[in-house]
């Protein structure tokens, strides 16, 4: 009732955020200790990133084609009225791998994946499939926890690396809709202003947007109590909570990186 | 000549209780499982059974009391332990829990994989075809669970627990949801699982039908206490109102 929670504490709403945060702590604990904990589920793993790299690469390479055509055709009249079009190339190398292909396909995979791995796992919740794993002998978070999020942990830096290569891709076909260049010269000027430490960083942190996609996933869908309602609850919670946590770890990367 | 070993219940449980939110499901419960016997707990909705069932394969922590079984105290055991006594206890849920992204096979082959890596692949088919025959559905090895029914899933469910040949059978509510029919048909499988295997079972039903069928022994939970204890024929005669609503 709205007055009984008028009257509530005002400290209660950030015991829940403590209580939550504590619980996923635990949970990522436990999948750090099991990780190392043989035998490992080889079969399921390659199963699962399969499924999360094979069965995103169409979503991921249209996103990908589009960003880096926008980005080409928006960014090519301002440096135009400088007299600096060649700098178009690297601009659009420098701005995707290191900032737009990471994060833009994240949040995607955010979005397909987490919320897979939340529906799924919460639907196993809620019929009983996860009790009957334990009650087997079958350890359910090396089985379903482990191999999923070494599944996105893995995929999701190669889906990285294949987006970066579409969006330079369609940048060098934007760039030829008012200009001509040979694919080879749009490479060289874009690669030019590339450094290792530019590249490696952004692979770096696509590592630990995996493991976050893949771990909060996992964690929404174990958490699933009660009806059929909650595993859609799961799923969207799992987005809202991935996506966050990738702007997060991306906030906290770009302060890594600029101090190196 | 009977040793005491050979006498020891299967399952003991003294004092067991449990409580969620303030409410007490299990007050001090105390339960006994002989070799072979098919125990049946009879109660209403809210009776504290599946506590009870849940209790016993550590999918719940108990807040009191201690559960034995085949001798050891599921409290005292490490996970690893805790996981080699469950290869011995057989579990069927209320709604089979099959796998549903695996094939009727897979989910049968799925334990095996597991727990008898030693075997090749023609033992694990054959084993796959006993059981399946076992449950009188030897042709649904393809099926998908999306494509079975309710019985046929409870069957698959029970294949899956056979195959690896428990000594202790836990049934949570095996007769829910099912028309009379198949319902008797469970009863009648659960009755055969137990004489051919030599299993002792454990019951957890509302249906005074299957636990005719089945019951050497029945307890009835009322409230989280055992209020009665006798075989079939005896409850039916009790003067009991509350035990004479389940045989009217």
């Amino acid at each position: 009732m709205a007055i009984a929670e008028t009257h509530l504490p005002t400290w209660v709403p950030f015991k829940k955020a403590v209580w939550h945060a504590g619980e996923f702590s635990l949970f990522f604990f436990r999948f750090i200790r099991e990780v190392f904990k043989p035998p490992f589920e080889w079969k399921e793993f390659l199963y699962q990133c399969f499924k999360t790299g094979n069965k995103s690469l169409p979503l991921v390479a249209i996103t990908a084609f589009i960003m880096g055509l926008v980005l080409t055709i928006q960014t090519r009249p301002s440096l135009a009225a400088f007299g600096a079009i060649s700098l178009l190339p690297g601009m659009v190398s420098v701005s995707v791998i290191k900032e737009m292909g990471p994060v833009i396909t994240a949040i995607i995979c955010a979005g397909k994946i987490s919320s897979r791995i939340g529906a799924e796992l919460g639907s196993m919740k809620v019929t009983e499939q996860i009790d009957a794993m334990e009650v087997s002998a079958i350890n359910p978070f090396r089985y379903l926890v482990v191999t999923r999020v070494l599944a996105t942990t893995f995929m999701v830096p190669l889906l990285v690396i294949f987006a970066d290569s579409i969006s330079l891709f369609s940048a060098f076909l934007a760039y030829n809709i008012h200009g001509d260049i040979t694919i080879t010269h749009f490479y060289n000027l874009a690669l030019s202003k590339l450094d290792w430490i530019d590249i490696f960083p952004s692979i770096i942190k696509s590592i630990f947007f995996g493991t976050a996609i893949g771990i909060i996933g996992c964690y929404k869908g174990f958490r699933v109590d009660g009806g059929t309602a909650s595993v859609g609850t799961a799923a969207n919670s799992a987005v809202v909570t991935a996506s966050l946590a990738i702007f997060f770890i991306d906030m906290i990367a770009v302060q890594i990186t600029d101090l190196l | 000549m009977e040793t005491e070993t050979d006498n020891a219940p299967v399952v003991d449980i003294q004092g067991l209780s449990k409580t969620f939110n303030g409410v007490d499901v299990l007050r001090g419960v105390n339960l006994r499982i002989d070799k072979a016997e098919n125990l049946v707990v009879l109660g209403k909705s809210g009776s504290g059974k599946s506590t009870l069932i849940k209790c016993m394969i550590g999918l719940m922590e108990p807040d009191e009391g201690s559960i034995c079984i085949m001798g050891q105290n599921i409290a005292e055991i490490n996970y690893d332990d805790l996981n080699k006594l469950r290869t011995k206890i057989g579990f069927l849920f209320q709604g089979g829990a099959l796998y549903d992204s695996m094939s009727v096979s897979e989910n049968l082959s799925f334990p095996l994989r597991h727990h008898k890596k030693h075997l090749g692949i023609e033992k694990i088919n054959q084993l796959i075809r006993e059981v399946l025959e076992n449950v009188g559905l030897p042709d649904s090895g393809d099926k998908m669970p999306s494509e079975l029914s309710g019985g046929m899933s409870k069957r698959i469910g029970l294949a899956r627990t056979l195959i690896l040949k428990p000594s202790i059978m836990l049934y949570d509510e095996p007769t829910t949801g099912l028309d009379t029919a198949t319902a008797k048909e469970i009863s009648q499988l659960i009755l055969d699982m137990q004489r051919k295997y030599q299993i002792s079972s454990l019951i957890i039903t509302h249906d005074i039908s299957c636990a005719k069928m089945t019951a050497d022994r029945i307890v009835m939970l009322k409230e989280g206490v055992i209020v009665a204890e006798d075989t079939y024929d005896g409850l039916e005669k009790s003067k009991d109102e509350w035990i004479r609503s389940f045989f009217s």
